[in-house]
């Protein structure tokens, strides 16, 4: 089938029909720029504010699955095949206001004003995925939109406000959109072409929609960068301001977007995001499902993917250490063939991991619980929310009749990738499970780990914060001792 | 017959909603990158320097002025009129000639059709520096005598005898951190060419007359040249006082010189590097007091970095002095303040310019006293509050008349349960080995009014068109804190006539010139009372008028809900004002106002600076986790006194955005700048402002219901924007009171702010090796 070289998207019940657009133009430029719709706004271009939150709509069966996003960090071709919602958007015919903007207006919940627009997106999403949603829910919900004015109080009243409120979806407008939406589905890769205006280089943009056609198009293009969520890629761009010269797609790759139970284990497909891996994981193993709902906010979370973040090869990315803790494998993908590693042997260096010319990432088992398994994980950050690891630590222990069997330690944020804690796991593995085994491995951890200083944390305070968490750990698998000043659900005690 | 008072819609101290709140929810609130833009305008880029301290020895723009899309090059040369940008100085060039002092300094910038080229064109300058030492410290600057101005000294009586002669004496030191602004909307300007060389600039700023006069300077015009214009700015805090003038004048520069339109907004990583933050400074102390904790004397000495120039950095600093003492008598005093200059961007305006540092400082002195003795440190604060004469004048002359924190504090100690859950947190901390619990209860006491005394002026302009409505114009801007909503509800209630039907307009520089920074949380007191004046004015033409006409004494004649009562007639407000207009009455008036009583004399640092004082008091609990430093505010609960409230709702959103901005600088927001000074936490990713769930668990506010202002201010309210912040010293307090319960009950925990995970474990672990010992 030939390519396409035309985005279609959805848009206050309109199609909106681009043929070759810049492929690295992001939809919040393009709202504001070219669209003249400024309601949207620009508070950070690195998807961290939620200034620029916007809503957008995936076919899911005969329903839209609405997810806020950050505008300012996506390109704009990722919204072909999907309906786009903006602040705009939400007003009704007559000009009244939605539910959520009167709410917002009801409890005072704007002063500047800046960060409203993206806040009453991120309810508006809210108020679509989860009626039921809690305090914590809530809380989760605006993590990722910063106002430096109100305190929240009010914006959290105005969300309880909504929330308690009657469902305000108009099937009639549903049924015209999913229609709208079905009709325009893709089933050939989009190939679009664009030129810099100011260099004259020409940028290319594949979205392949199988793995077939993903393998072929990355053995074409080695050097393509492989954009999935885009929340680490987008600010190459906005942040760094660097000429993505050809960039493949997997958000389109269907297979990639699965996640498959195997008895044993469950695949996750590379294009799977945080926020559909999540609940899995976190039925599994509670502490990553809490682990991943701190990787940054809902908006990142739903471009966001743990493919992605195992990819990109960082050494303060959340989910590796936690993968690597439960033993996880890592699938790549060249041409028709495939390979299997463990996923600790991906990250061979800081900058370097074991991916081959041609090569990408498929999906990444993780294998299920086994009895006498404990799994933990800390992130330590300044914030709790939206923020980036200073030390994460993952601990699988297996402990048969008092005794430490098996010990998986992984700490992300210690050296220059994810890295197992060896000579700590030696201290434990094979003796009794008690203070002084603890101690013994904080000990021989100093030989694991010689951290870096940054702007995240210093030195000294990364090594006795990870020698620490292994306390924790110890104290939280042999105790009921209250040991977490957050407690959200997840395996810890609560404080 | 009359109808009674306060039927109309948005009277004074009724609770309306922010009068942009409809535009704000639906997206169409204008924000100057909102404005469409001119199909011939021009992007403004602005290159930055790569040394904290060095001299240019060569600037190459060749290529630069060569790339595509580039229609300007400005250098420090291009610029016609004076190369300052300061507020009074003389020391901030608007772009670097010689010499540079700050990674992040202007020192070209480059117009281009679109903002991508003059970033891409700007890197192709070729710059070569000579490099030499940076002081990006205090204590490097300390060291090196590296100053804005000289070491100032305030205070009272005998303080070595005082010091000398006390049962118990003690010596501290602590470090505060900065804070950047991070208002959501960054840094921007758009400037528009007029005829005979003129400019108009939208400027995000909360000084349109500074920028104006600023932009006039650079160009080498008369004020009159230069118009500035603000509707709404996306926050501001101090960070838009002086250092959008930066902004404005090249944007102007470049309009004037290449006749198109152009705009400068800032990329958020650029603003932190390139803007000033609130001061960080370095408090040492030394204290005597009695068996019973109170102070007998006692020696302040604060260094604040004030960065390259002078900015507001001496009224900052002063201003830290005047809150040393916060709500304490501190009777035989000296306090000592070093203003260093570093080679680090120049800190500046910030919520609270100087005073949540002092007020910091003495809480923390007041809070090791009560270790050292072990006793509660709320015994203490109650002791040495402000008392009655003889306690009743601080270290700079001036005598508290209105002091309300003992009652503050005392009916929020009740209603929060402070002594019950005094018990149940020394419970909790005896039961659980890896968390601790914390709780202090701080007061507030700040004062109103600019230090420097000419600043306290403010003028409005108000229209009363033929068909009764109104335009209400003043010098005060909006920056989300509620101000022109306040403004049209005391021009609302003076009229008697309905808030909608009063136009609330941009500020500009064209309509009420020379006016004073909306800043030091004075906008409504200032630009309420000067609306109010104008209000009147046009009211007093009207009674006459209506006397006249219909022969009744002036007495006799009322305004009230919509109309005009003349003796038993009753006219509505539109029908007098059409028939005020047929009679050829002026139905516009300029307003203004100065605030009475004050005065300074900064040589001896003496006089009465504040017209009043605001109060509040706020106690919180803390949770930390002795493990890793994890920290979280349980419960806060606020008694606030705001007088008489002009808008209770707004009051309260000042208040609670306060504190949790307060509470952001004390805890997870953390500036970190590198050994060759350049700042590493420059954007949302590594620099982190509280967000939703950083909020306490509980949270309670309450507004002082007997509060009503001694003094006579605007419907006697008192100002609010500022003094919530430091009701976020609680946080502080607590999560010391939560270290200290690591040792020993005399052992002194050192914390610096902000109280990060890493700073609580590393004061926890100095703890832990103090009770070992």
């Amino acid at each position: 089938m030939a390519a396409s070289n035309t985005i279609r998207f959805l848009l206050d019940g309109n199609l909106h029909e681009i043929e070759n657009p810049d492929p690295t133009e992001t939809i919040l430029n393009h709202l504001r720029y070219t669209m003249a719709r400024t309601g949207t706004k620009e508070g950070c271009a690195e998807g961290d504010c939620g200034a620029c939150t916007v809503v957008i709509g995936e076919l899911d069966d005969d329903s839209i699955r609405y997810r806020a996003v950050n505008a300012c960090i996506l390109f704009m071709p990722v919204l072909d095949g999907k309906e786009l919602i903006t602040v705009e958007s939400l007003r009704a015919s007559d000009g009244a206001l939605h539910p959520v903007q009167q709410a917002m207006v009801d409890t005072h919940g704007s002063q500047c004003g800046f960060c409203t627009p993206g806040i009453v997106m991120s309810l508006f999403a809210l108020d679509k995925k989860n009626k039921n949603a809690d305090g914590n829910a809530i809380e989760d919900a605006l993590a990722g939109n910063l106002c430096r004015c109100t305190g929240y109080g009010p914006i959290i009243d105005a969300a309880k406000q909504i929330l308690g409120s009657a469902a305000t979806e108009n099937s009639g407008g549903l049924k015209a959109r999913v229609d709208a939406l079905k009709k325009f589905a893709r089933h050939q890769t989009l190939e679009l072409v664009g030129r810099n205006a100011l260099t004259g280089t020409t940028k290319k943009y594949y979205a392949p929609v199988s793995i077939d056609g993903l393998a072929e198009v990355v053995e074409q293009h080695p050097n393509a960068t492989i954009l999935a969520g885009g929340t680490d890629v987008g600010l190459w761009v906005t942040k760094q301001h660097r000429e993505l010269e050809t960039v493949i797609y997997i958000g389109g790759v269907s297979e990639l977007q699965e996640i498959e139970d195997h008895g044993d284990a469950i695949d996750i497909g590379a294009g799977v995001s945080y926020t559909d891996a999540m609940d899995k994981l976190g039925a599994l193993y509670p502490d990553m499902g809490e682990l991943i709902r701190r990787i940054g906010s809902v908006q990142i979370r739903n471009s966001g993917t743990i493919g992605g973040n195992i990819a990109n090869g960082s050494p303060i990315g959340d989910s590796p250490p936690a993968l690597i803790a439960v033993g996880a494998t890592l699938v790549l993908r060249k041409g028709s063939s495939e390979r299997t590693i463990s996923l600790e042997d991906y990250f061979i260096d800081y900058g370097k991991q074991d991916l081959r010319t041609g090569e990408f990432v498929a999906r990444v088992s993780v294998p299920k619980p086994k009895a006498n398994q404990h799994f933990r994980a800390y992130k330590l950050s300044k914030r709790f929310d939206q923020d980036i690891s200073a030390v994460c630590g993952c601990f699988g222990l297996t402990i048969e009749g008092g005794i430490v069997t098996d010990a998986r330690i992984c700490y992300g944020g210690m050296a220059a990738t994810p890295k197992r804690a060896s000579h700590a796991e030696a201290a434990i593995t094979g003796k009794p499970w008690s203070e002084e085994t603890a101690r013994a491995g904080m000990k021989a951890m100093e030989q694991d780990y010689i951290p870096l200083s940054d702007m995240r944390a210093s030195a000294d305070y990364r090594l006795m914060s990870a020698k620490n968490l292994l306390m924790k750990a110890f104290v939280e698998t042999t105790s009921s001792a209250q040991t977490r000043v957050l407690a959200r659900g997840e395996a810890g005690n609560a404080g | 017959m009359p109808g009674k008072l306060s039927e109309i819609k948005g009277a004074v101290h009724a609770d309306l909603r922010h009068d942009s709140a409809h535009k704000h929810v639906a997206g169409n609130a204008v924000y100057i990158d909102d404005l469409p833009e001119p199909k011939d305008m021009l992007h403004l880029y602005v290159a930055m320097s790569e040394k904290a301290h060095a001299t240019i020895e060569k600037v190459d723009l060749d290529a630069v002025r060569s790339a595509k899309g580039v229609a300007l090059v400005l250098t420090a040369g291009d610029i016609p009129g004076h190369n300052d940008v300061s507020p009074f100085a003389g020391d901030d060039p608007l772009l670097a000639e010689k010499l540079v002092e700050y990674i992040g300094q202007p020192i070209f910038a480059v117009a281009a059709t679109g903002i991508e080229a003059a970033r891409a064109a700007a890197e192709k300058a070729d710059i070569t520096y000579r490099e030499h030492p940076a002081f990006t410290t205090i204590d490097q600057a300390m060291e090196a005598g590296s100053a804005i101005e000289p070491m100032q000294t305030m205070g009272q009586g005998d303080p070595d005898a005082g010091l000398a002669g006390a049962p118990n004496r003690l010596q501290g030191s602590f470090r505060i951190g900065g804070q950047d602004h991070f208002y959501l909307e960054g840094q921007i300007a758009f400037a528009t060419p007029q005829e005979d060389g003129d400019v108009h600039v939208y400027s995000s700023t909360q000084h349109p007359s500074e920028v104006q006069h600023l932009v006039a300077h650079v160009l080498g015009r008369p004020t009159n040249a230069v118009t500035v214009e603000v509707r709404r700015m996306g926050g501001g805090f101090g960070g838009k006082e002086t250092h959008p003038a930066i902004f404005a004048a090249l944007s102007a520069l470049a309009a004037v010189k290449t006749g198109r339109p152009v705009k400068l907004r800032l990329d958020r990583d650029d603003d932190m590097a390139m803007t000033g933050k609130r001061h960080d400074f370095r408090y040492d102390y030394d204290v005597g007091f009695d068996n019973d904790g109170n102070i007998l004397g006692i020696e302040i000495e604060m260094a604040a970095r004030c960065g390259r120039s002078t900015d507001l950095s001496p009224a900052i600093n002063d201003r830290a002095m005047f809150h040393a003492d916060n709500c304490y008598f501190l009777g035989h005093s000296r306090i000592k303040s070093h203003r260093c200059k570093t080679h680090t961007v120049s800190n500046t305006a910030f919520r609270g310019f100087g005073g949540p540092q002092g007020m910091l400082g003495i809480e923390y002195v007041i809070d090791d006293m009560a270790r050292v003795l072990g006793k509660d440190p709320l015994a203490l604060r109650m002791a040495n509050l402000y008392g009655e004469p003889g306690r009743d004048v601080t270290p700079y002359g001036m005598t508290v008349k209105d002091n309300v924190a003992g009652e503050l504090m005392e009916t929020l100690a009740r209603d929060a349960d402070y002594a019950a859950r005094r018990e149940a947190i020394r419970a909790f901390n005896e039961n659980n080995k890896f968390l601790k619990k914390g709780m202090a209860l701080t007061p507030v006491k700040f004062g109103i009014s600019f230090t420097t005394t000419h600043l306290n002026q403010a003028g409005a302009l108000v229209h009363v068109y033929a068909d009764g409505s109104v335009h209400l114009n003043h010098g005060g801007t909006e920056m989300g804190q509620g101000l022109f909503v306040k403004v049209a509800q005391v021009v609302a209630e003076e009229f008697q006539i309905d808030v909608d039907h009063i136009k609330i307009t941009a500020t500009t520089t064209a309509k009420v010139p020379n006016t004073s920074a909306t800043a030091a949380s004075s906008g409504s007191d200032l630009n309420g009372m000067a609306a109010l004046d104008a209000a009147r004015n046009i009211k007093g033409r009207l009674i006459e008028f209506a006397a006249d006409k219909y022969d009744c004494p002036k007495d006799r004649i009322s305004f009230r809900n919509n109309n005009v009562y003349i003796e038993n007639k009753e006219i509505a407000f539109a029908d007098l004002v059409n028939q005020a207009y047929l009679n050829r009455i002026s139905l516009s008036a300029t307003g203004f106002y100065k605030t009475p009583k004050i005065h300074y004399d900064r040589a001896s640092h003496k006089g009465r600076p504040f017209y009043y004082f605001c109060y509040g008091a706020a106690v919180s609990e803390v949770i930390i986790d002795i493990l890793t430093g994890e920290n979280r505010v349980l419960r806060t609960d606020i008694l606030h006194d705001v007088g008489r409230s002009l808008n209770p709702a707004i009051d309260m959103g000042q208040i609670e955005g306060g504190f949790i901005q307060g509470m952001g600088w004390l805890t997870t927001e953390e500036l970190v700048f590198d050994e060759s000074g350049r700042l590493r936490t420059h954007a949302p990713s590594t620099y982190k402002i509280p967000t939703a769930s950083d909020r306490p668990d509980e949270m309670n506010i309450s507004l002082f219901e007997r509060g009503r202002n001694v003094e006579a201010t605007i419907h006697r309210s008192k100002a609010v924007g500022e003094p919530p912040l430091m009701l976020a010293n609680s946080v502080f307090l607590a999560l010391k009171d939560a270290v200290a319960s690591v040792g020993d009950d005399t052992c002194v925990p050192t914390l610096n702010a902000p109280a990060t995970a890493e700073e609580i474990l590393m004061a926890v672990s100095d703890m832990q090796k103090k009770a070992a010992e």
